[in-house]
């Protein structure tokens, strides 16, 4: 990080002097634009905290009790979680699936991504194209990757068994409660490596290429180079790849739940807290406590990158 | 535009030319992995073309006796697509909007007005769009179900089951990304340029409307795109605040084409073409304003 900021001798001062005479009274607005303020800037803060994150206390709140949503509401300490964790037989495996969510877009798509990205960024010719074909799933929603997940995968008429000849042995790839998860991540991580390799590219291209060839005088090759000066340039945009990474496998609701309702191998902490709010079932204490097991999870990552920001900040 | 990228940079590359042997090995590669990424799609529509006997008979890798729009008229007509791509645009369009303009003013507020708490307000929205949506849906189901309308505004005289709650969220939800994108934005912005405005006396309302909005064109340009298609795109909202399933947007519409015994899967494609479409050319058409929207608020050195 050092080295970065090493090359560009003129962003520390520029911080340092403007400071002091700074106008430190802010209490110079009108009442018009006091009252501008208070619509302007309320409406949108008025929204966050009622839709955003009142809900999100609520839900905590609610993870401590028993509710069907119609009836009172009893305390219940914390009993949706032993429950959680001792009697339902769904949680450990959409963990599981959860974080294998997670490696297979940390470990699969986003070096993948990274590849792309690196290949495509050396000038190749039709580079554009690449990049545009490339790209092309990440605007498909992921209840449409879904369907076309079913249209190559189903048992009987997918499009892979004919490929593979196994019509008269017809494997069931999204039936199968072992290899279904499979399937649905090769979907997930075709559509997760493009919207890592757009983030790259535009990453190499704001890094210096004086870096690249102050390397190069010293004698690092084309491989040293980029693990060691290009990557690190990188910073910023691994941050951020991380964090979409992480959220992206948290959130990650719509594939399986267009595919068959997240049941019978395709579990997630997701689904299940859609389940049982919305199912037949209710259970709205229950279902919260799911939500709070991934809220904290989410929230660990969060901070992290919160404060990595402000780190960033304060550098400015 | 490529090939003149690439003569600029050449001679700045360092060590000589990149050994030429390495290109035809890269060119491979690429095609290669451009073939299996499109694969899938050009599949969907393949499929969506030929009727389902067909298919069922000589499998999806075979050429075809007729290929007929049938499918595509069957959406609109049986399931009715048309009525939900007009949810979806009820939802869409004026969350864009709505969700640009607020945005755009709080990012205003907090990047150039040097208010106190900026910063945390800053943190409190980013955060918020990081949320997994599944932690706050319980409290609004809750919510909505309680929150009375006028039977002009919902049929069914709550919140809940009416578009308005789904645009609510995703204008509330969406807020976070735009604010922070935009605030990095204009960070970047020399500050000479509102002082100049506040010297001439312009209140808050004029440097944000004349000042500080004509130079976030292009930064709105590229979230609008973006917000379009996340908006466009979203599953869950309209699954868990919806109901009935005439108010249903289009991508979320789209399991009702499956069947309760028996799914034809060449009318699920074509379904899936249709909901596809619309994203994939406003990417076609846009796809600079797209990329930029997706890279401003990641790439800021």
């Amino acid at each position: 990080m050092n080295r970065t900021t090493g090359t560009r001798p003129a962003t520390p001062p520029k911080t340092v002097t403007p400071r002091p005479a700074r106008r430190r009274g802010p209490r110079r607005h009108t009442h018009r634009d006091l009252a501008v303020l208070c619509v302007l800037l309320g409406l949108p803060i008025l929204l966050d905290l009622a839709l955003v994150w009142g809900p999100t206390l609520a839900s905590v709140a609610l993870s401590f009790t028993t509710w069907d949503g119609v009836g009172d509401i009893h305390w219940a300490g914390l009993n949706n979680y032993a429950d959680l964790f001792a009697d339902y037989p769904q949680f450990w495996p959409a963990v599981r699936n959860n974080l294998l969510w997670l490696a297979a877009l940390g470990l699969l798509a986003t070096p993948f991504g990274l590849l792309l990205a690196v290949l495509i960024d050396r000038g190749v010719r039709f580079s554009r194209l690449y990049q545009s074909t490339l790209y092309m799933p990440v605007v498909l929603s992921l209840a449409v990757v879904g369907f076309i997940a079913q249209l190559i995968l189903s048992r009987d008429q997918g499009a892979l068994n004919a490929l593979l000849g196994r019509q008269d042995h017809p494997v069931d790839w999204l039936g199968d409660p072992d290899l279904n998860i499979w399937m649905i991540l090769l979907a997930a991580c075709w559509r997760h490596t493009g919207y890592v390799m757009i983030l790259y590219l535009a990453g190499l291209k704001s890094v210096d290429p004086e870096l690249k060839e102050a390397a190069a005088i010293d004698g690092a090759n084309e491989r040293q180079a980029f693990f060691r000066v290009v990557l690190p340039a990188l910073r910023p945009v691994n941050v951020i790849v991380g964090v979409i990474t992480v959220i992206e496998a948290l959130r990650a609701f719509d594939i399986v739940y267009a595919v068959n309702k997240g049941r019978n191998g395709l579990e997630l902490l997701s689904v299940l807290v859609t389940d049982n709010i919305i199912g037949e079932a209710s259970r709205i204490g229950f279902g919260s406590a799911i939500a709070v097991v991934l809220l904290l999870v989410s929230l660990g990552f969060i901070i992290t990158y919160l404060v990595q920001e402000l780190r960033g900040e304060q550098r400015r | 535009m490529t090939v003149s990228a690439v003569r600029v940079r050449r001679p700045a590359r360092p060590g000589g030319p990149p050994g030429r042997r390495g290109r035809f090995g890269v060119h491979a590669f690429l095609l290669a992995v451009s073939l299996a990424f499109l694969a899938p799609l050009l599949l969907a529509v393949y499929a969506s073309l030929r009727p389902y006997e067909e298919t069922a008979r000589d499998g999806y890798f075979s050429l075809p006796d007729r290929l007929s729009l049938g499918y595509y008229r069957q959406a609109f007509t049986d399931s009715g697509m048309g009525r939900h791509f007009l949810n979806s645009l009820l939802i869409t369009v004026p969350g864009v909007l709505i969700t640009l303009f607020l945005a755009s003013f709080t990012a205003f507020a907090v990047a150039r007005l040097r208010l106190r708490g900026s910063l945390l307000l800053l943190m409190v929205f980013t955060a918020g769009n990081l949320l997994p949506q599944q932690v706050i849906v319980t409290p609004l189901y809750v919510l909505f179900n309680k929150v009375p309308l006028p039977y002009w505004m919902s049929d069914s005289l709550t919140l809940y089951d009416s578009l308005w709650a789904v645009l609510a969220v995703q204008v509330a939800f969406q807020l976070g990304f735009c604010v922070f994108v935009l605030a990095n934005f204009l960070r970047t912005l020399p500050p000479e340029i509102l002082e100049a405005a506040i010297v001439d006396g312009a209140g808050v309302w004029t440097r944000y409307r004349h000042v500080t909005l004509p130079l976030c064109r292009p930064a709105l340009a590229a979230l609008g795109t973006l917000q379009f298609t996340w908006m466009y795109n979203d599953f869950l909202w309209g699954l868990v605040f919806l109901s009935t399933g005439d108010k249903l947007p289009v991508t979320s519409a789209l399991n009702n084409l499956r069947g309760q015994f028996f799914t034809d899967y060449n009318l699920l494609a074509a379904g899936s073409v249709i909901v596809a479409l619309p994203t994939i050319v406003v990417f076609l058409l846009l796809q600079r304003h797209f990329i930029a929207g997706l890279t401003l608020g990641a790439n800021k050195g």
